[in-house]
């Protein structure tokens, strides 16, 4: 009899098991998110929507926007200088100052968000030096508008400098230097966008994921999984591929509705900002599998992945409350959130333009994360099954 | 329904027997904690016969079905499947069976057909099997109509005879059913019983838990379990001469009235 067993098997067609059973869950996983309306949202609407909401609440009108000017010159270079800038269409000389004390006073009154400074001898120092400054201070506690104030300015400048240096040899160049006043690393738009990505990606992978297996044990159709000869990692991995997918797909709109929509530049490398968001969706991926392999029901599974994980990183990530002013405990709990790692890489590499050599140690970290969460919800996977 | 009339309905079960052993329990037990659900239970199970697992909600069924599908480790005592050992060859055990869940095992937002190509593709069937199989399972069953329908459309007992049809799909040498004909109406207990012979005529061996008394008649052998110990295994008509019975309700109801743990008894320990 038993004999006749293992004929039985070693003659049925289970040799080179894998690639179908893997590509007929995979098909069935796409069928229940392409189904599911409210998960078809989550997934795809909910990035847009939350960009769009950002962008839009951040985009102000920077139309005939009020500057002050500080001419310390007051010769013509600069009168033909400001003439220019009050000719754009987008300032609106409003105020003559003449201390930089008043400047401060101005911006808190809110009406002006810049002020242009020209140093003393300002004609003189482009004559005989080919050379002269220019200070542009910005209001940055809204650092949306700061940031496009400041560029136009210095456009408007580079574009006279180019016009003065045209009928010469020698160029001459005008020295812009801005100074962000309030919010001098411009927080607000730029550490939004890393901190969507990471919330997105988190609540794709994370909690779709565990709620989908949740659901699976609930209904019943995992025991039946279980009983079929498809290896329990192998269900684990092909429930998560189509997250994975989709995950990609999110990446991709975010970092083009940050570019085109909110002016967020990508200042590093593309590829490797792809590679570290794929990193953080493996880590997300498995903090779900393990979420799920601990939750009975996807109540439970939601509330999880909500207290354990939004929570924290909306708290603890950096994104909303920079973790160097918290308190010394609180300091430590956060190296515990994979988001703030993330959050420090794309910051990183987006913002600052960095590459790999500066982050080396955050990807380590987050790599680290990956393969513990992984290899503790393979674990409890086969546990459950014996 | 009377005894009989089933009778006529349905061929004498298949007696097996001559042909083998391919479950075997000596012993089984699980305990959770404290709490001994299955309390060494001791069977065996011939080839191609239709053996009844039967007992009141909560009498260990499922506890000691999941212990054989490899789903779950016994605490003590041994189980062999298909001529596998249920502790250390599970992985050969699933090759061997199908297993219909106790709870609903289909994907409601899934059509018919779809749910089809998915339990066979996890079995890792070639697709001109699959297509095959299908038109003659929906033929079967006469769902042509419904190929392409939701699930979650079709009335419970269609749904419970397509299931049983998915866990049958790969040609298994035994199939576990978990209480299939639950909340199912007369009619289709009926219907999804020949289809439970037809399966075990072409050489399945059928393993089905259930609490109809009057489906235990359609059974070759049954075994009665209470408060997680076997306490009466022969066929129908045995047991309801050695308890000196009419019906296997009867035979049930002299069994169950030691029991100490059930649905209906406030002192179930769990
Ligand atoms: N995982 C578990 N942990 C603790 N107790 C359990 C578990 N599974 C089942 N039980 C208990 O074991 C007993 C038998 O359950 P079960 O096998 O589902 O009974 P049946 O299928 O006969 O209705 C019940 O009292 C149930 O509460
Ligand atoms: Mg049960």
């Amino acid at each position: 009899m038993e004999e006749l067993a293992v004929k039985r098997t070693s003659n049925s067609p289970f040799r080179g098991l894998g690639g179908k059973q893997f590509v007929s869950f995979v098909r069935k996983e796409f069928y229940h998110i392409l189904r599911d309306k409210r998960t078809m949202f989550i997934l795809l609407g909910m990035p847009i929507v939350q960009i769009i909401i950002f962008g839009f609440a951040l985009t102000n009108e920077v139309k005939n926007s009020g500057i002050a000017v500080y001419d310390q010159s007051k010769d013509a270079a600069t009168t033909s200088l400001i003439a220019e800038l009050a000719a754009s269409r987008y300032f609106d000389v409003r105020q003559d100052l003449f201390s930089y004390e008043e400047i401060e006073k101005i911006f808190r009154r809110g009406k002006i968000k810049l002020a242009v400074v020209f140093p003393p001898h300002f004609k003189e120092d482009l004559q005989h030096f080919n050379k002269a400054q220019v200070q542009i201070i910005a209001d940055a506690s809204d650092p949306n508008v700061a940031n496009t104030l400041t560029n136009y300015a210095t456009a408007i400048i580079m574009d006279y400098q180019q016009r003065i240096t045209n009928d010469r040899k020698l160029p001459y160049t005008i020295d812009t230097e801005t100074k962000m006043l309030y919010n001098p690393e411009l927080k607000g738009a730029y550490n939004f966008v890393p901190g969507v990505m990471a919330m997105v990606l988190l609540l794709v992978c994370t909690m779709m994921t565990a709620i989908t297996i949740v659901k699976e044990k609930e209904m019943g159709t995992l025991e039946v999984m279980l009983v079929s000869p498809m290896k329990p990692l192998m269900i684990v991995i092909a429930k998560a591929v189509p997250y994975l997918m989709l995950s990609a797909i999110n990446i991709a709109s975010i970092l083009l509705l940050s570019v085109f929509v909110l002016g967020v530049p990508v200042n590093g490398s593309l590829a490797l900002l792809a590679l570290e968001s794929i990193l953080f969706t493996l880590v997300s991926l498995s903090l779900g599998l393990l979420i799920s392999s601990g939750a009975e029901s996807q109540q439970t599974a939601m509330f999880i992945s909500l207290v354990a994980l939004f929570l924290p990183t909306i708290m603890l990530s950096g994104f909303m409350f920079p973790v160097e002013n918290m308190p010394l405990p609180l300091r430590i709990v956060s190296n515990l959130v994979p988001a703030k790692w993330y959050y420090t890489i794309v910051k990183s590499v987006m913002i600052k333009g960095t590459g790999l050599i500066t982050i080396w140690k955050e990807t380590l970290i987050l790599a680290g994360m990956m393969l513990f969460f992984l290899t503790m919800a393979i674990k409890s996977f086969k546990i459950r099954l014996a | 329904m009377s005894s009989t009339s089933n009778k006529n309905i349905l061929n004498t079960p298949p007696t097996g027997g001559e042909r083998g052993t391919v479950i075997k329990a000596d012993k089984l037990t699980k305990r959770f904690g404290d709490f001994t659900a299955v309390d060494q239970i001791s069977f065996e199970v011939n080839k191609g016969e239709i053996f009844g697992f039967l007992g009141a909600n909560g009498a260990g069924k499922t506890t000691a079905m999941r212990m054989l599908c490899g789903l779950s480790l016994p605490t003590s005592g041994t189980g062999r499947v298909a001529g596998f050992d249920v502790y250390k060859e599970n992985e050969k055990i699933k090759r061997n069976i199908g297993y219909m869940s106790q709870k609903f095992s289909l994907y409601e937002d899934l059509t018919v057909k779809e749910n089809i190509r998915f339990y066979a593709g996890i079995y890792g069937k070639s697709d001109k099997f699959i297509k095959d199989k299908t038109e003659f399972i929906l033929k079967q069953l006469h769902m042509e109509n419904e190929a392409d329908k939701l699930v979650k459309a079709l009335p419970l007992g269609w749904r419970q005879k397509l299931a049983f049809s998915v866990a049958i799909f790969h040609e298994p040498q035994i199939v576990f059913l978990d209480e299939p004909t639950g909340g199912v109406d007369p009619v289709t207990r009926r219907e999804f019983w020949s289809m439970i012979y037809q399966a075990a005529e072409s050489g399945i061996t059928i393993f089905v838990t259930t609490h109809y008394m009057d489906e235990a008649e359609y059974c070759s052998r049954v075994s009665i379990m209470v408060d997680g110990r076997i306490d009466a295994l022969d066929t129908p008509s045995q047991l309801k001469k050695s308890y000196q019975a009419k019906s296997m309700d009867e035979v049930f109801l002299k069994l169950a009235r030691k029991a100490a743990r059930s649905e209906s008894n406030p002192t179930k320990t769990a």
